[in-house]
């Protein structure tokens, strides 16, 4: 166990050394002098020289890795240099938004699918199932941005149940701000349940055809019951590698929809910097992200060690 | 009153009839050998007793267990029978207990089902259970998972969970196929002891009719979904009336009539071979440790010579096989044929190697499903560039033809062939580059008895009409002695006994070949003949 | 026929119609148009759906059905190219990976598929237009980038399963070398696998583009796309919901018609479900 830990812990610190090179080389590499890219076509050359001092660019490319990673690792993202604060500020006011979204959505999307596939999975090729995943099927394929905009008007404008958008913000006590972050949570989280509701159920029936089950039904259990005690944790691995990968687009799909109910998270920062070439904050927020996605993988893989043996005793 | 009285049953499933008014009976403290080949519709009779049918499967007729009918009882009911009083063993033992828990828990889990009583005194009785198995608590304790144990090990396991409650019916589907054949005999000891311990019935399935001949008190002979024949074992085998159980009994006894024509000549040398596999790191930091799968072999195959190669499992022999093939490289040693290298330096001499061909076991997984029969056996051409078209036709024309299949086969796809007739399509694309060597990698281990008959006479004719020379890798015993001139037994990558076939049977030096000799399940002397 | 079969059929060709509809829409846009949507028409603008305009029109007065029709060109053009760079690049990378598997260079292929998988797709585009500035092909760049792990690992995993045959070993014994065993004999037999992951990426690939586009990422005006019509619709739609509605529904039965005939292909060509008809 203490070998798979330490083995996954080493390749985590080795994809984000890996991915804070590929960010930091793709804004190197790729043309232009991000100065000047920052400062638009119609900066003066004294401008710009200041710019360039400030953000390091006299000096050699590996001086500037090393600065920029060992400033991260103490927490100092740089000086976005539209809003002319830290970059760490910017993100941390904007990450009470957009975390607590993308943790709720996922918890949505887990407490709907793992219900709704598993009762699919129980009933197979019946007109329930039936039902359930031809309405999967749409879940899937809904626009997640398009859906939002419907339940806005549906029930911000008709039913005026929630508001049509905006933060009320964590100091007004919790239950209005997760109002506020209901409707978006919903949007994100029903194309994922769908998927992950298909997946719960497709992986259950792939493990209700292993021969274990066999087994455990000529013990004397019901199919039902073997379902539950037997095929269940074994469809779990495939899951959870499915809710790994969802919470990134959890993440990602956040900064769009984030853009639908105008919430102040790292979306509209993201494209505020964007509008604004502020590279520094692009940067610190994509690696942030990125950051996010290898940690919750990693977190996977401790978790398939908790549900599989095999791993445990490390082969 | 009979323990199992199965009458007129027939099965079908979304319509096909699979089984035709099957009649059976078992009683108490009796072992009833149901013996078919595969598609006989044995596992599904099992199935049936079971109510463990598929979807769409419709049974009539009349079994009842201790009187009791078992067709017409519920689901619910059948839950509270299955475990209880009906215990089952499968096939597949690595497949066949959950992996994420542990033994106790499994063998427990019977228990629990059927009996309300604490999980404490449950896991006593597990453990009871397990020991009764031949699996002692402290050598193998109940926290332990599937995988860490082995296979003949884990079928153990699933025997516990099946008599834990000591059922009065223990149904065994093939419990032994899979195993190796000393782990088999030892199973079937088990078996047996339990059956006579416990004053259970059992219902044994298998294809191979040593198997039953050793242990059954009855037997049933199934083919198509029917009972052929049904009796006593040792006066039915003496007296086997059904055309279809007298080809059975033939054709597992059969041995292809061949002249030995080995020449002085060596044909292979493998001298001193070595070969290691890296294993995983044992720590973080560590070096990778070192598997030694094949440890100095050293032998000779001559010219039109048939030469056997046994083990089990796990001894080597399929590393050697590759080894020699050219498809893995070694660490040590030589491997020459007509005195040149496989190997020259690290790539594999294509001149050498076409003059080794190879057949493998599984006639399913051999061949591209989306090539042409014609162009699957011409593959080997490979390695001769710039042959001429109609040239490389005629050559697969007669190489079908040799296998005794027809030239217009070469159009076919391979799935409308059966296994037997895919394994002559083997053989077919091994001749086809008229090769002197055949390594024949337990080419007839997946074949039913009958067809497995014919095919060891196709080879036996072959080797004489062409001068073949074969290296015949298997771990069926009887096979190897029907078919080969020499055998070498290979025991953990060491070769540790050698010497003409009929010598090593009947007196064998080494320890491990006694031990393997008697664990070969055989049918009676003098059958057959 | 049992139900199920039926209703796997049932899958195929409803798929079929549906992507057949859209990309039929994509074609004849391109000969024909019910009106130019290049055109602003201020006088008629966001009107509802009528005999005139079928489907309405937006706020400068162009023809939604018309913009539907030209918007299913980007978006279809954008996801099989992303489709093309993820197959094109991804198949051979897996293929080499699973021929030399567990080498050093199958570990570094593999471990550059897991990074590529830490950045989803919308932050390989917000990176690229952050520098390159926003584009139709940047967004194709994104999404194809994304893709190339997705086959990667797909050819690898279907490959190396493939290695263990038996047929792969007797074309071995032959004297094929890797490459050759793998087009000859892999790439043929993963081939279904691959034709249905790329519908699915294909779908994908419409969501992602209506994504990007949708928050300015895309395609720039005047060139139509769905995603930049609903942006566009958003703040109108209390009074002019036909805008927001069926640029949302072009999007949703496109990627449903292709999820539906992933699903009705892959039942189809699946050797397993094949061999247990035979």
């Amino acid at each position: 166990m203490t070998r798979y830990i330490l083995t996954r812990l080493l390749s985590l610190v080795l994809s984000l050394v890996a991915a804070s090179v590929a960010i930091f080389l793709v804004i190197e590499i790729l043309p232009g002098d991000p100065a000047a890219i920052m400062l638009g076509v119609n900066a003066q050359p004294d401008t710009l020289a200041a710019l360039r001092a400030e953000m390091g660019l006299d000096q050699p490319m590996v001086i500037r890795y090393l600065a920029w990673v060992g400033g991260m690792l103490h927490g100092d993202f740089g000086t976005s240099y539209t809003y002319h604060t830290p970059v760490a500020k910017l993100i941390g006011d904007r990450l009470a938004v957009s975390l607590p979204l993308a943790l709720f959505s996922l918890l949505l999307t887990v407490v709907i699918a793992f219900p709704v596939g598993i009762w699919a999975a129980a009933r197979r090729g019946s007109a329930a199932d039936t039902l359930i995943m031809g309405i999967t099927q749409l879940g899937v394929a809904i626009p997640n941005f398009w859906f939002a905009m419907l339940m806005v008007v549906l029930f911000a404008i008709n039913l005026r149940w929630f508001s049509a958008g905006g933060f009320a913000g964590w100091d007004k006590g919790l239950l209005p701000a997760l109002k506020s972050l209901t409707l978006p949570a919903v949007a994100l989280a029903l194309p994922q349940a769908s998927i992950l509701a298909r997946v719960m159920r497709s992986a259950l029936l792939d493990t209700l055809s292993e021969d274990f089950v066999r087994t455990a039904r000529a013990k004397g259990l019901s199919r039902a019951k073997a379902l539950r005690r037997h095929a269940l944790r074994n469809a779990l691995i495939p899951v959870l590698t499915i809710i790994g990968m969802q919470f990134s687009f959890l993440l990602a799909g956040g900064i769009i929809i984030e853009n639908v109910f105008y919430l102040p998270g790292l979306g509209r920062l993201i494209f505020q910097s964007i509008s604004a070439r502020d590279l520094i904050t692009v940067e610190s927020v994509v690696m942030l992200l990125v950051f996010a996605v290898i940690l919750v993988n990693f977190l996977v893989e401790l978790a398939y060690a908790l549900v599989d043996p095999r791993l445990r005793s490390g082969r | 009153m009979s323990l199992l009285d199965i009458r007129n049953l027939s099965l079908s499933i979304h319509g096909t009839p699979i089984l035709h008014d099957v009649s059976l009976r078992l009683d108490p403290g009796r072992i009833l050998g149901v013996i078919g080949e595969s598609g006989s519709g044995k596992s599904m009779t099992a199935f049936t007793v079971m109510r463990l049918l598929p979807e769409g499967a419709e049974a009539s007729g009349q079994v009842t267990l201790d009187g009791q009918p078992i067709l017409s009882r519920s689901e619910a009911q059948m839950c509270a029978l299955r475990g209880r009083d009906i215990g089952m063993v499968f096939q597949e033992p690595m497949t066949a207990l959950n992996p994420l828990k542990t033994i106790g828990d499994q063998v427990a889990e019977t228990i629990l089902i059927h009996e309300k009583i604490p999980k404490r005194a449950a896991m006593i009785r597990a453990a009871k259970a397990l020991a009764r198995a031949e699996l002692p608590q402290d050598r193998f304790p109940l926290s332990r998972y599937p995988h860490e144990l082995s296979g003949g090990q884990r079928q153990r396991v699933v025997i516990a969970m099946a008599i834990a409650l000591r059922p009065k019916l223990l149904i065994a589907d093939e419990p032994t196929t899979a195993l190796d054949v000393t782990t088999q005999a030892q199973i079937l000891r088990l078996l047996t002891r339990l059956v006579r311990e416990d004053g259970m019935g059992l219902m044994m399935i298998t294809h191979d009719l040593a198997v039953v001949a050793e242990m059954a008190d009855e037997i049933a002979i199934m083919q198509k979904g029917r009972v052929v024949e049904a009796g006593p074992t040792g006066a039915l085998l003496e007296n086997l009336q059904h055309p279809y159980s007298r080809a059975l009994l033939a054709a597992s006894t059969h041995a292809p009539a061949r002249s030995p024509a080995a020449q002085d000549t060596p044909l292979l040398e493998v001298t001193a071979v070595h070969r290691f596999y890296p294993t995983p790191r044992k720590s973080l930091f560590g070096a990778p440790g070192r598997f030694h799968a094949v440890k100095g072999v050293s032998f000779k195959l001559r010219k039109g010579e048939s030469l056997g190669l046994v083990g089990e499992s796990g001894c080597g022999k399929s590393t050697l096989t590759r080894a020699i093939l050219g498809l893995e490289q070694i660490q040590d040693g030589a491997i020459r044929l007509n005195g040149r290298p496989v190997f020259q330096g690290r790539q594999p001499d294509p001149e050498v190697r076409r003059r080794m061909q190879v057949v493998f076991q599984d006639p399913y997984g051999s061949f591209n499903p989306r090539h042409r029969v014609g162009r699957l056996v011409a593959e080997p051409f490979h390695l001769s560039p710039n042959m001429p078209r109609a040239e490389r036709d005629t050559a697969v024309a007669e190489a079908l033809t040799a296998v005794g299949l027809t030239p217009g086969d070469a159009d076919k796809y391979i799935h409308e062939f059966s296994g037997g007739q895919r394994q002559r399509i083997a053989i077919a694309r091994a001749l086809i580059t008229r090769p002197e060597l055949i390594l024949l990698d337990e080419a007839v281990s997946a074949l039913d008895v009958q067809v497995r008959a014919r095919i060891l006479d196709l080879l036996a004719d072959l080797s004489a009409r062409y001068g073949l020379s074969y290296l015949f890798i298997s771990h069926d015993l009887s096979v190897v002695r029907a078919i080969t001139d020499r055998v070498m037994v290979m025991k953990a990558g060491e070769i540790v006994e050698a010497g003409p076939t009929e010598t090593v049977f009947r007196d064998p030096r080494h320890p491990y070949t006694r031990q393997l000799l008697a664990a070969a399940p055989r049918l009676p002397e003098g059958l057959g003949s | 026929m049992s139900p199920m079969r039926f209703l796997r059929s049932r899958n195929l060709v409803i798929g079929a119609l549906l992507t057949g509809l859209f990309t039929g829409a994509a074609l004849l846009s391109f000969l024909w148009v019910p009106y130019d949507v290049t055109q602003m028409d201020i006088a008629h603008k966001i009107k509802p759906p009528s005999g005139v305009h079928w489907l309405g029109t937006d706020h400068y007065g162009r023809d939604i059905l018309s913009m539907i029709m030209v918007g299913a060109r980007t978006s279809i053009a954008v996801a099989v190219l992303a489709v093309g760079i993820g197959m094109g690049l991804g198949v051979p990378l897996g293929l080499w990976a699973a021929a030399r598997r567990f080498s050093l260079l199958d570990e570094v292929i593999m471990r550059g598929n897991d990074l590529v998988f830490a950045f989803p797709s919308l932050i390989i585009a917000v990176m690229i237009t952050a520098i390159l500035g926003p584009s139709a092909t940047n967004a194709i760049i994104a999404i194809g980038i994304f893709n190339i792990p997705v086959f990667a690992r797909l050819s690898r995993s279907g490959a190396l399963g493939l290695w263990n045959r038996d047929f792969i070993l007797a074309a071995r014994v032959a004297g094929k070398g890797a490459m050759r065993i793998s087009f000859e004999h892999v790439l043929p037999n993963i081939l279904n696998l691959l034709i249905v992951q790329g519908t699915i990426q294909f779908s994908m690939g419409i969501l992602a583009e209506a994504g990007l586009s949708y928050v300015g990422l895309g395609a720039q005006p005047p060139t139509p796309s769905w995603g930049r019509m609903l942006a566009d619709s958003q703040t109108m739609i209390s009074f002019a919901p036909h805008m927001a509605l069926f640029p949302g529904l072009a999007i949703l039965l496109t990627v449903l018609g292709l999820n539906l005939l992933g699903d009705g292909l892959r039942d189809l060509l699946d050797p397993k479900l094949r061999r247990g008809r035979t």
